[in-house]
């Protein structure tokens, strides 16, 4: 990075360190972080969507999308989420693959011989002439669509239930005055439903910031494989030698994820101070008497 | 039918160590199946309760603390809660493994008695420190929330009685917060057994294969390239193990509702609006 790094050998103390932390692999550890973010902003409104749909179907008049919906939004109560990571990129994998194989392949080999899953190399995805960053894509878009789909659950989750919030009445209104379902879905339920949801959908937000290390399971380059990889010591083969590092890596990701959640945390509080204002509980009366 | 429960005593305990030494390498049964990656739910109930027993009394003594008008008390525990609730539970594994590895490896000495350090780097006792610590965060926070909403007639009945200190809280303040806290609590009790399954897939190794259900899990989606039976049967343990966790809770939360009829409703697992 700088003109005096040519000789890591001969540098001392600063010099060391500052070209030490400039380095092609850090480089790469630096735009992990961005891995991460990327993921969060194309997750959450994905997730989102997911999760309105599932709530929407889950109140269909249709049978078979109801249940559709009632089955996506319970999916993930009761099972750990981590499981869905493990499961929905390999089961999707293997689903294109299946599907490219009936097409591209002869179909009358099965794909699957005892233990191996086996497709001919036409079908592979992606194929194994393509360069590497296609692979890496390949890996982060099944790990987006993993975390779509169970955060659309959870989202889902929320939205029913705020969905379920909005007063009766209000709907009755809209159905005496002659709406359609549609309509009353469109101008009544919708609109009304966001103020029940907030606080689900922020929190909603919490766990999903906090979710991101696991890219790490799914097998992407993500901060969690950085960290161990350029924190392990190394030996007088590298470069930069080192000892064993990989607490202050570790220490430096736990940075980064409580400046995340200390922002959304701050927002929390101004919200909940509103919320306790004026009621009758002992917060209230601890502001009432500090506000006289 | 003899065949697997032949499998059942072989592999049966074979998460704590009993049974057959070797892993299946072929072949790879249902049963098979079935039965390690219940042996590994050993492993997750060992961690869930435990941790839920410690981190209870832990998180009631943050709880206290936070909602302490003295800073020497409140800020620590404002730190804590905000340590282990801002930071994904996945790092705290990792760095918690970081810093047990580094203790003194022939241990410590205390007045003259050396303290050995290095079962602390083992699964069994430095995961189950950090889910103590994580739940103790994330409850203490539902907790001080109960502590905030703890109706203002129920403490001025007890001002009214002449009730103050330590009689007022473990008579009034105490019974009522876990009342309405503990719809909330079940929910991060669930999502704690939850969370065990992370334990084998941070920082901690599983020593000499002993896992838990999802090592095992992921054993078998590995080996035999088909996740369609393997995570189907560790979700189907969870259902059942969040099930009764739900019955279990449930008890309780009758208990301390008894002397308000009607008011016991069903706890619903909601997992969103918790954390």
């Amino acid at each position: 990075m700088f003109p005096f790094c040519t000789d890591p050998s001969a540098l001392q103390g600063l010099a060391w360190l500052s070209c030490y932390l400039t380095t092609g692999s850090h480089m790469l550890f630096y735009a992990s972080f961005g891995t991460v973010l990327a993921l969060l902003a194309v997750t959450a409104p994905v997730a989102l969507l997911f999760g309105f749909g599932g709530a929407m179907a889950a109140r269909s008049r249709l049978a078979p999308l109801r249940w559709f919906g009632r089955i996506y939004t319970a999916m993930v109560r009761g099972v750990p989420d981590i499981i869905f990571f493990l499961f929905v990129p390999i089961a999707l994998d293997q689903g294109f693959e299946w599907l490219r194989s009936r097409v591209y392949c002869d179909p009358s080999v099965p794909v699957r011989q005892g233990n191996e899953f086996i497709v001919c190399a036409a079908a592979k995805l992606p194929l194994s002439t393509s360069p590497e960053w296609v692979h890496q894509l390949y890996g982060i878009f099944l790990a987006v669509v993993a975390f779509s789909v169970v955060f659309g659950a959870f989202a889902a989750n929320v939205l029913h239930g705020a969905m379920a919030a909005v007063p009766r009445a209000q709907l009755e209104t809209a159905e005496a005055y002659g709406m359609s379902p549609r309509q009353v879905n469109r101008r009544i339920l919708i609109p009304q439903m966001w103020t029940y949801a907030l606080p689900g959908l922020a929190n909603l937000w919490m766990i999903l910031i906090k979710a991101t290390p696991l890219l790490f399971v799914l097998g992407i380059e993500d901060i969690v494989y950085w960290a161990r990889e350029l924190g392990s010591a190394k030996t007088s083969a590298y470069a930069y030698r080192h000892p064993d590092w990989r607490l202050y890596y570790f220490l430096a990701i736990l940075v980064f994820y409580l400046l995340m959640t200390w922002g959304s945390e701050r927002i929390f509080d101004r919200l909940r101070a509103r919320l306790s204002a004026g009621q009758a509980t002992a917060a209230g009366e601890a502001m009432r008497k500090a506000a006289t | 039918m003899n065949q697997c429960l032949q499998t059942l005593q072989d592999y049966g305990l074979r998460a704590i160590g009993m049974g057959e030494r070797l892993l299946p390498r072929s072949g790879f049964s249902l049963c098979e199946q079935m039965t390690l990656i219940g042996s590994g739910l050993i492993w997750n109930l060992y961690f869930g309760a435990l941790a839920v027993f410690f981190g209870f009394f832990l998180a009631n003594a943050l709880a206290v603390a936070k909602a302490s008008r003295n800073p020497l008390l409140r800020k620590p525990a404002e730190w804590f809660v905000f340590l282990f609730r801002g930071s994904p539970l996945f790092i705290q594994f990792f760095l918690a493994y970081e810093m047990l590895v580094q203790l003194p490896r022939a241990g410590i000495e205390v007045l003259g008695i050396t303290v050995q350090t290095h079962w602390m780097t083992r699964a069994w006792a430095g995961a189950l420190l950090v889910l103590v610590l994580n739940t103790a965060a994330y409850s203490a926070e539902i907790f001080h929330g109960a502590l905030r909403n703890l109706p203002k007639g129920e403490l001025e009945a007890a001002d009214a009685y002449g009730m103050a200190g330590w009689t007022r809280y473990r008579r009034v303040v105490w019974p009522t917060a876990m009342r309405l806290a503990w719809p909330a609590y079940t929910n991060e009790a669930i999502f704690l057994f939850h969370a065990t399954t992370l334990v084998f897939f941070s920082g901690f190794p599983a020593f000499q294969q002993r896992g838990d259900s999802l090592y095992y899990a992921n054993y078998f989606a590995d080996k035999t390239f088909n996740p369609f039976v393997a995570y189907p049967i560790v979700a189907g343990y969870f259902i059942l193990l969040t099930l009764g966790l739900i019955a279990l809770f449930g008890v309780v939360n009758r208990r301390l509702n008894r002397h308000l009829p009607g008011a016991a409703k069903k706890i619903r697992y909601r997992p969103n609006l918790v954390r």
